[in-house]
């Protein structure tokens, strides 16, 4: 198994453990990741929400670059990767006006040619759960877990085809094969504000608040995301929610693949733990993975 | 608020360029709510989404393009994938927004176009984003000086943050692209 790898931009800054542990996981089950040479910013929010052909020229500009590689594209945030696909639908549709446009902003003709996946969808779709379920090593045994799978993954459902975008359950199989326990609540699609994040942070920190309280109280001892805004949200704001409501939370929000490397036993250095805010050590050793 | 139609063409060629951008046909909407009712923060709008849809198909550009709720929506697209009439109320959003921007239309949310318009900056310059670059400018001009810099330290240690740009190799042809975009735009009109 070979893919066109796309990091996009917060996996090289701050969320370089969410890049690591998936080159470590990928290695570990032989899916070859090709990082797509020369790839740019898929204009994300801002894109979308500022112009009409940044918004769409950005990502086709890196599909151009996936297609001359003639392999699947593998996407690790979920916010790129709604871009891609968004981008993929606009292109391959007939009579959309935008298309033509889109070709001469690029410089090039496309029409939705390469293939966009979620490296959720690469792990349990394509490499498959029972393949999975053969490599675990180490199984994260009584560990309980809420699959958080916010936005972009889900929504629209037009455009990702993913999952049922209320109550999706991929990621709860996963955790199960892993050997884990997925916990069963109703704020696995609720929104963490990502896009406010550096602007309107109170926001964020409500809509988080909300999200840790129902986890905690649903008895999750930790949080499995696919999405590195959602992930700083939930990880990085964990103090400012604490500090605006005056609760006590200390909750490790881990990338998916962060545990599917425990459970492979790939190395915890392979798998950047270290790297998160709220240190998932304690919680680890307690259950004898680290 | 207050439903008094503005008299004249104007009203009716906001609509038009709102359902062009958008690609949606508003007539459809009938004002159930459910867009308002699923919204993550519609707690901190002036006007829930529904009512910025009403306002809309009632052409009242003003009220619609000056208010705060079109850029505090977070785009999580739950409206959309609720509509019962298969309206995208994000995609209206979408366009609204984008009127508002490129028109420099005052928002009493200043801070969040300034930010897109940082973020994409750095995009136009590196081809990604440069985020330490990116937030120091958006503390600057938004007067948030010291903004999340008690995270700063942290973030550092753990290797999350990168004093360093990225390099310019990756951003080979982008600010040409970004022209082209500005040019063309206008012709989709």
């Amino acid at each position: 198994m070979k893919y066109a790898y796309y990091p996009g931009c917060s996996l090289h800054s701050t969320s370089r453990e969410y890049d690591i542990s998936t080159k470590a996981v990928c290695q570990a089950l032989e899916i070859e990741l090709d990082e797509i040479p020369g790839w740019i910013c898929c204009g994300a929010s801002s894109g979308h929400m500022t112009s009409e052909l940044l918004a769409l020229a950005l990502p086709v500009k890196n599909l151009v670059l996936a297609r001359e590689m003639a392999l699947d594209t593998a996407v690790a945030c979920a916010a790129c990767y709604s871009r891609l696909k968004v981008a993929n639908k606009v292109m391959r549709s007939n009579g959309d006006a935008r298309v033509a446009y889109v070709d001469k902003t690029v410089g090039s003709t496309y029409r939705g040619e390469a293939k966009v996946k979620h490296l959720l969808e690469v792990v349990i779709d394509e490499y498959g759960l029972a393949a999975l379920r053969d490599k675990v090593r180490r199984p994260l045994a009584g560990l309980r877990i809420a699959a958080y799978y916010g936005c972009l993954l889900v929504r629209p459902p037009e455009v990702t085809q993913f999952d049922d975008p209320e109550d999706p359950t991929t990621m709860e199989r996963l955790i199960s094969a892993l050997g884990a326990e997925p916990i069963d609540w109703p704020y696995k699609t609720e929104c963490c504000g990502g896009s406010l994040a550096l602007t309107r942070t109170h926001i964020v920190a409500k809509l988080c608040h909300d999200i840790l309280q129902m986890a905690a109280d649903e008895g999750a001892e930790c949080i499995m995301v696919a999405c590195p805004l959602c992930q700083s949200s939930l990880d990085l704001r964990q103090a400012q929610v604490n500090r605006q409501y005056k609760t006590d939370f200390h909750m490790p929000v881990l990338y998916f693949t962060q545990l599917i490397g425990l459970a492979l036993d790939v190395g915890n250095k392979e798998l950047g733990l270290s790297r998160l805010i709220v240190s998932p050590d304690s919680l680890l050793r307690a259950k004898a993975l680290i | 608020m207050s439903l008094q139609l503005p008299l004249g063409e104007s009203g009716t060629s906001f609509l038009r360029e709102v359902e062009r951008q958008s690609g949606q046909h508003l007539a459809r909407c009938y004002q159930c709510g459910k867009c308002s009712a699923g919204c993550p923060i519609a707690f901190e709008m002036d006007y829930p989404p529904h009512q910025i849809i009403r306002g809309a198909q009632m052409g009242m550009r003003d009220l619609v393009l000056t208010s705060r709720t079109i850029w505090l929506c977070a785009a999580c697209e739950t409206c959309s994938t609720r509509c019962p009439q298969d309206v995208d109320p994000a995609g209206v959003m979408d366009a609204l927004r984008r009127i508002a921007y490129t028109e420099g239309i005052r928002s009493p949310e200043r801070d969040v176009p300034l930010f897109h318009r940082l973020f994409l900056g750095s995009v136009r310059q590196f081809g990604r984003v440069f985020e330490v670059g990116m937030i120091a400018f958006y503390n600057l001009f938004s007067g948030h000086l010291t903004k999340d810099l008690i995270m700063a330290p942290k973030l550092l240690l753990k290797g999350k943050l990168s004093v360093l740009p990225p390099s310019r190799r990756h951003a080979r042809g982008v600010k040409e692209m970004f022209a082209r975009a500005e040019a063309l735009e206008g012709e989709l009109k």
